[in-house]
């Protein structure tokens, strides 16, 4: 079909409902051929909702899809691709005992051989220029491969329609850059891309126009090459953003959490091993972990909260004191909390009501428990407490933790290891999936709780949320920690490259190397 | 009309609790149309097991004494099952139980003093306990499932029984029939009613049962065996030791299966015998479950388990209704319970075909 349609797309009224919600309601865009359109939004607005209809997943309940100017009936995703849309999701479904051609061949509707399908996947990866070796086995492969893994799984369809949902929430700066070229590049050839972010630097740089979504409704669009990300970023939550307030002249005490050559094996085939960890956290300080997800995040904040302890006692301190050897309740008592990244049946239990998740970890700490027996109404009040102190939306202390929004519970978990008044916090991912709103107020906390003289060990993979709220940080990459960065000093082409640049091409690593250091 | 499924928000409370009673309706539906099939008179057999043993005020004790068995394992079960330890061989434990406290009574047969009774009530426990800790320690040591250790264990006790009945405790005045010597009367349980047959046990399963009520819902232990059953990584986040449950929540239920045995051979039976296990450690099965693993609930579905025991027997002798009608009854109403649970995370919505047709 030739480009002489007017739009690629087209959504007119589409609506949808769930138990107890409307996701989408009467939501209406057009894409023109070959734009790339941002779909924006904060978490729950229903942008995954709306591509999932566009893609077949799901049927709208009312609402027409227009596509190449003709009303169309999108029964299931093979019917969609067969339309020409492609989506790589922002989780991959790939095979990690199998090789990348394996695991393309078994995503293709047709049927081809082996030595006609690889021709045809390094015909794609010349033409866009991307690197990726088809014969290596997946579980080698960084999260960056793997993401190029289900690009050329989608371009192989010659889409007309690309949709990418959250695609840089695990690449390196510098593969995010990367992925934007061959975005560009295919755009070029006249396909459109949508586009679901929520991080509105990137949204700059790469699209042309944007919908804005907000609880389910179109709330406005615009041209983001002429708005900035502050604007919005106030068009998606319909309201003005707090700034975070941080003293600029920060007083920091002495070493108050040590790691010193903590050394955990991996677990299992596809775990990664910690290797000889060293950092010092300062009373007062808040202390950055950055790094691309899988690369010893998970096994880090099991061996810092206690979860999986060490042989070694002196391979962690607390004011000095050798902790490694402790389980979570021994630290937790000398007064370490931690905050899991996986909220749901990690940091709380989705089937217990708010008061019994306070037991879970406050039960020591807040006097909840005397003799073995748990006092209801201590454990009661506390969370009453957590809930006014951290806003957190709930009907009552009785209600399950699961019924919950995400970025609520977030709350809720923040504000029961926070008001425990800890002298070390370690905490991973606490925005993730976190309304802009909700993120601002957990930032705030954890500033005005480093002010206390407490020490606060952040893992994220945001860079920008590190940036802003930590004082110095390091990164980990493959298990090992790089030297710890002054914050105010780091530039993030040093921090993209510790975080282990262009992963799978050494070359376009080199080059950047070389690039930050005649800086 | 296409029938779909769509999920609530939250469980629903009140289907949690309707949905037992729902499944014993179903199963009086269906038990009647079955045997009706089959050639007996369908509803009378129902009446028969399901409402005169309610409604004959003579056989209320019979009940009482059926009931306290399966309250006591199926409290012990409902522990394990809350902490996702699938402890299958209640019964194995019921009659190691049974043994060790009939080991202690021909031990001290001759013998008189209030201790002997105490004496073989621990022992009792203790026999059930240690036999479930085989299972426990396979599964912490080796990962072995609980499912096939627990199950197959319960063979290998019942082999015990029988070598031990025909072999070293066999009554030596008994006229070689496989069984122990009857207890004196310092090792057999008390009755409480005078003439009835309702034995101490019966109240101290009630007691039981409110003890484990408080403990799973007010102490830290209960707390630990929920939130480990739950969510194995919060439990771990929250510093509760996976193995160290795993061992409490089999050693509690073969601990009650065990006691619950040491009642038997001291009350209805006054003795051993190779008749000892009659599946109260399966049918516990389903009273947990039927209970919603709730201390009270067990209570209320061991009287209701207790009633297809009692009533069976009675359409057995009355309208000569087959003796394993009871077990299919029991069956039904274990697979209906599993059936309808679906109602409690999901409601029932009847979407017109044409709909349908729009969306596909």
């Amino acid at each position: 079909m030739s480009d002489s349609v007017q739009h690629r797309i087209e959504l007119k009224g589409i609506t949808k409902a769930f138990p107890g919600v409307l996701a989408n309601d009467a939501v209406s865009f057009k894409v023109k051929p070959g734009e790339i359109h941002a779909l924006l939004g904060e978490n729950g607005a229903g942008k995954s909702t709306l591509v999932k209809m566009i893609y077949g997943i799901m049927q709208p309940d009312a609402g027409e899809i227009i596509w190449d100017d003709e009303p169309v009936m999108v029964a299931n995703p093979k019917a969609a691709r067969k339309m020409g849309v492609g989506m790589v999701f922002q989780h991959f479904s790939l095979f990690e005992a199998m090789t990348v051609l394996e695991n393309i061949a078994l995503g293709m509707d047709g049927s081809y051989s082996q030595a006609s399908l690889e021709e045809k996947i390094r015909e794609v990866l010349h033409a866009y220029d991307l690197k990726l070796e088809p014969h290596r086995i997946v579980s080698t492969l960084s999260v960056g491969e793997r993401q190029r893994i289900e690009i050329v799984r989608a371009l192989l369809l010659e889409p007309r329609l690309l949709i990418m949902d959250e695609p840089t929430s695990v690449l390196t700066p510098q593969e995010v850059g990367q992925l934007f070229e061959t975005l560009r590049k295919l755009s070029k050839t006249g396909c459109s891309i949508l586009y679901i972010s929520h991080k509105l630097h990137e949204i700059r740089d790469l699209c042309e126009a944007a919908t804005i979504l907000r609880g389910g409704k179109v709330v406005g669009e615009c041209d983001p090459r002429e708005e900035t990300p502050k604007s919005m970023a106030e068009m998606m939550i319909g309201g003005n953003l707090k700034q975070i307030s941080k003293a600029k002249t920060r007083e920091f005490g002495a070493d108050r959490f040590v790691a010193d050559g903590l050394t955990v094996p991996g677990e299992g085939d596809f775990g990664v091993a910690l290797d000889d960890i060293c950092f010092k956290v300062r009373a007062g300080e808040i202390f950055g972990i950055a790094g691309v997800a899988g690369n010893g995040q998970n096994e880090l904040l099991l061996a810092l909260s206690g979860e999986q302890p060490s042989s070694n006692a002196n391979a962690i301190l607390l004011d000095g004191q050798p902790i490694a050897a402790m389980d979570a309740v021994g630290r937790r008592n000398l007064g370490l909390c931690a905050v899991p990244e996986e909220r749901n049946g990690h940091g709380a239990v989705v089937d217990f009501s708010l008061t019994d998740n306070a037991i879970l970890t406050a039960r020591e700490r807040m006097g909840m428990a005397s003799s073995g027996i748990l006092k209801g109404g201590v454990a009661t009040a506390y969370t009453s407490k957590v809930i006014d102190d951290f806003a957190v939306k709930t009907t009552g202390p009785g209600s399950l933790a699961g019924s919950l929004s995400g970025g609520n519970l977030q709350k809720f978990i923040m504000g029961r290891e926070i008001l425990q008044d800890p002298e070390v916090l370690i905490v991973s991912q606490p925005t993730w999936g976190v309304d802009a709103g909700a993120a601002a107020a957990i930032h705030q906390a954890l500033v005005d709780l480093a002010e206390n003289g407490s020490a606060i060990v952040v893992i994220s993979q945001d860079l920008d949320e590190l940036l802003a709220i930590s004082d110095r940080m390091a990164v980990i990459n493959e298990g090992r920690m790089s030297k710890t960065l002054n914050v105010g000093e780091a530039s993030i082409d040093e921090i993209g490259l510790l975080m282990g640049g262009v992963h799978g091409d050494p070359f376009a690593t080199a080059e950047m190397t070389e690039a930050v250091h005649v800086h | 009309m296409f029938i779909e499924l769509e999920k609530r928000k939250e469980p629903s409370k009140a289907m949690l609790y309707l949905t037992p009673v729902l499944a014993v309706v179903a199963t009086m539906v269906a038990g009647a149309i079955i045997f009706t099939l089959i050639g007996h008179d369908g509803l009378g057999a129902v009446r028969k097991i399901f409402l005169d043993p309610l409604l004959d005020t003579y056989k209320w004790q019979d009940l009482g004494v059926k009931a306290a068995p399966l309250i006591l394992i199926g409290v012990g079960l409902a522990i394990g099952f809350k902490a996702n330890v699938w402890n299958i061989g209640a019964e194995g434990q019921y009659v190691m139980g049974g043994l060790a406290g009939t080991g202690v009574a021909l031990a001290t047969w001759g013998m008189t003093g209030w201790w002997i009774l105490p004496l073989m009530c621990i022992a009792g426990v203790a026999g059930g306990a240690a036999y479930a800790g085989i299972p426990a320690f396979l599964k912490t040591r080796f990962n072995v499932n609980e499912i096939l250790s627990s199950l197959m264990l319960t063979y290998v006790a019942i082999q015990v029984l029988y070598y031990l009945m025909r072999g070293p405790w066999k009554d030596p005045d008994g006229f070689n029939f496989p069984q122990t010597r009857l207890f004196t009367d310092d090792q057999i349980l008390p009755t409480v009613l005078t003439n009835t047959v309702v034995h101490l046990g019966v109240p101290l399963a009630f007691v039981v049962a409110i003890a484990a009520w408080f403990v799973m819902t007010r102490s830290v232990f209960g707390f630990q065996i929920r939130v480990v059953g739950a969510a194995p990584a919060a439990a771990r986040y929250g510093g509760f030791n996976s193995k160290k449950t795993i061992w409490a929540a089999l050693l509690a239920g073969g601990g009650l299966a065990g006691f619950a045995g040491i009642l038997e051979a001291a009350g209805p039976f006054g003795q051993m015998v190779p008749q000892f296990p009659t599946g109260y450690g399966f049918t516990a099965i389903i009273v947990a479950f039927l209970g919603r693993l709730h201390p009270i609930g067990i209570v209320l579905a061991g009287i209701i388990l207790a009633v297809t025991y009692v009533g069976g027997e009675l359409a057995q002798s009355s309208i000569g209704l087959p003796g394993a009608a009871t077990g299919v009854f029991q069956a039904m109403m274990l697979f209906f319970l599993l059936a309808t649970d679906v109602l409690v995370k999901y409601r029932i919505k009847l979407a017109s075909p044409a709909k349908a047709g729009d969306v596909a």
